[in-house]
């Protein structure tokens, strides 16, 4: 066995042998476990068949202005809108001030498609999908969304306006195909 | 206190056994001969209560999952099957879901216990925090435990309570994906909720033992509060508390079963006897009535973030209580005006769990804020002032001596 008096010099500096054995053992150990660990905690994220990004076509041709309808994209719903002439205006003039998550409306639409307006419908309190897409739903004070979970309100470009929710709901990535389709993801 | 001297076994296949593994001379000292306080009361047998809650709900948990079925498209229909075509499927399932609201009730009332005669005081501390980590590991089984049967209730209450995660800055979105094991909540959510929820239970009954290692090294409090200074003032274990606690437990079996054969759904939300719809959130999501007070609290701040660290910080101010409360009395009936304060809390505590239940509007939002300053105020204003300055009554000489005096 080493003598425990033994000593080992590192940079100049003398150190204990069995001192430099403990800490060098115990430290490996915990950069092993922790190696060993990375694929447990990596097996519970989104497994490679979730997270394929999977596109949607969805045709908005028969959407009437003023309705809405709700797709689901990644097993998530995404609402449709087709705004009306007063909607975009009440959304595009809000000032950004009175916001708590600032968006123009001008960065949620797409130029020359400002009529639509396409955002995960999921609430960004807790997760809640708010009500506002069916005809006799509540809308909130802001024309746009309530959500019924704690009180949140969404305007006419779905952003958070009063309530818990601390930010807009979100914008997926789209793209028009054409007029009449869009594309997401 | 006398040191223990383990008994000489006549039977010899016995001797033999205890001889490689001292498991009958380990049940001898601690069920037989364990002295216990002599004059501890019935709030001293919610303890064992509890644990007979977690027996119930291991044993009909386990045969449930005989049938259950963790499959987003057949988990609804595998728990109507337990219902109506398992043989006594309706028995097991309404024993278990009545059983969780059971373990919560009898938890509390031995945690309040605790509260009042101030068992968490040295040199309790470490069972006391062993107790508060089995009440976070019971409030985890409990909730995954909801989602398995794939009502709406158990999907949106699952996105709600996951999505808690969120708040936090940075890393929110990823560690709920983490989570979830998807984007939303989904099958692979609901599979490994499963296999949370068969070992957190077990997790449950180890640290239980724990806890009863942790108590029997320090031994019960009592409704005096103070110290055993002797023989006189203890009875052994057997046979005083175990037909004690076996009356008790008798009682408590006769309350639980009218609930389960006569208004088995009294705790159940309707909502939840509707499948999983991802698409249609509930009107109004209310959790199970065991977290109430913390729901209430979470809805107090108009903060995503805030609600969620007062919500975490109700339950971790627990943790700090032999901090909070330095009272040398433990005893919350020598201290006549702790004993107000305690009783403000308890009722405070109560009303909560009522707002909880109310929707996300005036007046509720505003009296859930002043009951939500009278719960903290109660751990850090009311508890440090009143060890200041209130004056204790005068406490008997020993747990013996009312006894023996009286007489
Ligand atoms: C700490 C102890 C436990 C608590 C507090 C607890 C709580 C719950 C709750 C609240 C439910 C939902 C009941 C309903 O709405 O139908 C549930 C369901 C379930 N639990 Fe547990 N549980 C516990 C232990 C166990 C154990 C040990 C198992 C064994 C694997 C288990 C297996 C199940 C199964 C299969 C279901 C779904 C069937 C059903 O909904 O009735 N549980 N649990
Ligand atoms: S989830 Fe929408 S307000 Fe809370």
């Amino acid at each position: 066995m080493a003598d425990a008096d033994d000593t080992i010099e590192i940079l100049g500096l003398t150190y204990p042998r069995r001192d430099f054995l403990i800490y060098g053992s115990v430290g490996l150990g915990a950069a092993g476990v922790a190696l060993v660990a990375w694929p447990f905690i990596d097996s519970m994220n989104p497994a490679a068949d979730q997270r394929a990004l999977a596109t949607k076509k969805v045709d908005i041709s028969a959407i009437e202005e003023g309705q809405a309808i709700t797709v689901m994209w990644q097993g998530k719903p995404v609402f449709i809108r087709h705004r009306t002439a007063s909607d975009i205006e009440e959304a595009e003039n809000t000032p950004l001030s009175q916001l708590k998550d600032p968006q123009t409306d001008a960065e949620r639409v797409k130029p020359g498609h400002e009529q639509w307006l396409i955002v995960v419908g999921i609430c960004t309190h807790l997760g809640c999908i708010p009500l506002g897409q069916k005809p006799g739903d509540p809308k909130g004070d802001f024309n746009g969304w309530f959500c019924p979970c704690h009180g949140s309100h969404y305007d006419t470009s779905a952003r958070a306006r009063k309530g818990p929710a601390p930010r807009n709901l979100a914008v997926p990535p789209y793209e028009f195909l054409d007029d009449q389709t869009i594309q997401i993801g | 206190m006398s040191t223990y001297t383990p008994p000489q076994w006549n039977n010899k296949y016995v001797s033999w056994f205890d001889k490689r593994l001292p498991a009958i001379t380990l049940m001898h000292k601690h069920l037989i001969v364990y002295p216990t306080p002599r004059n501890i009361n019935y709030w001293w047998c919610f303890g064992v209560a509890s644990a007979m809650a977690l027996v119930i709900m291991l044993l009909t948990g386990i045969f449930l999952a005989m049938y259950y079925v963790a499959d987003t498209r057949l988990a609804f229909d595998s728990v109507e099957r337990i219902m109506r075509d398992v043989n006594y499927g309706w028995l097991l399932r309404y024993l278990h879901m009545n059983g969780a609201s059971l373990f919560f009730i009898l938890v509390y009332i031995h945690m309040f216990r605790g509260l009042y005669f101030g068992s968490f005081k040295a040199p309790r501390e470490v069972l006391w925090w062993i107790g508060v980590t089995i009440l976070f590991l019971m409030i985890m089984t409990a909730f995954m435990g909801y989602v398995l049967p794939w009502g709406n209730m158990s999907f949106w209450g699952a996105t709600v309570i996951t999505s808690l995660a969120t708040a936090i800055p940075g890393i929110g979105q990823p560690l709920v994906e983490w989570i979830w094991g998807a984007h939303s909540v989904d099958q692979p959510t609901l599979n490994r909720f499963f296999a949370w929820h068969y070992l957190f239970p077990i997790i449950i009954a180890a640290l239980a033992f724990v806890h009863m290692w942790a108590l029997h090294e320090v031994k019960s409090g009592n409704p005096l509060g103070i110290d055993i200074k002797g023989p006189r003032d203890t009875i052994p274990f057997h046979p005083y508390h175990t037909v004690k606690d076996l009356y008790f437990l008798t009682i408590v079996l006769i309350f639980f079963s009218y609930f389960v054969f006569f208004s088995p759904n009294f705790f159940a939300e309707a909502d939840n006897y509707v499948p999983a719809n991802p698409l249609l959130t509930p009107p109004h999501i209310v959790p199970e009535w065991y977290f109430l007070p913390f729901y209430a609290i979470l809805r107090a701040v108009d903060s995503k973030l805030g609600g969620v660290l007062l919500m975490l910080a109700s339950i971790l101010v627990l943790y700090i209580m032999p901090y909070l409360d330095r009272s040398p009395v433990r005893s919350g009936s020598f201290r006549p005006l702790f004993r107000w304060a305690f009783w403000i809390f308890v009722a405070d505590c109560l009303f909560l769990g009522w707002l909880g239940a109310q929707l996300a509007e005036e007046p509720y939002i505003t009296l859930i804020r002043i009951a939500t300053v009278i719960y903290f105020a109660y751990f850090f204003v009311v508890l440090p002032l009143l060890n200041k300055y209130e004056k204790p009554d005068p406490l008997p000489d020993s747990i013996s001596e009312p006894v023996t005096s009286r007489a």
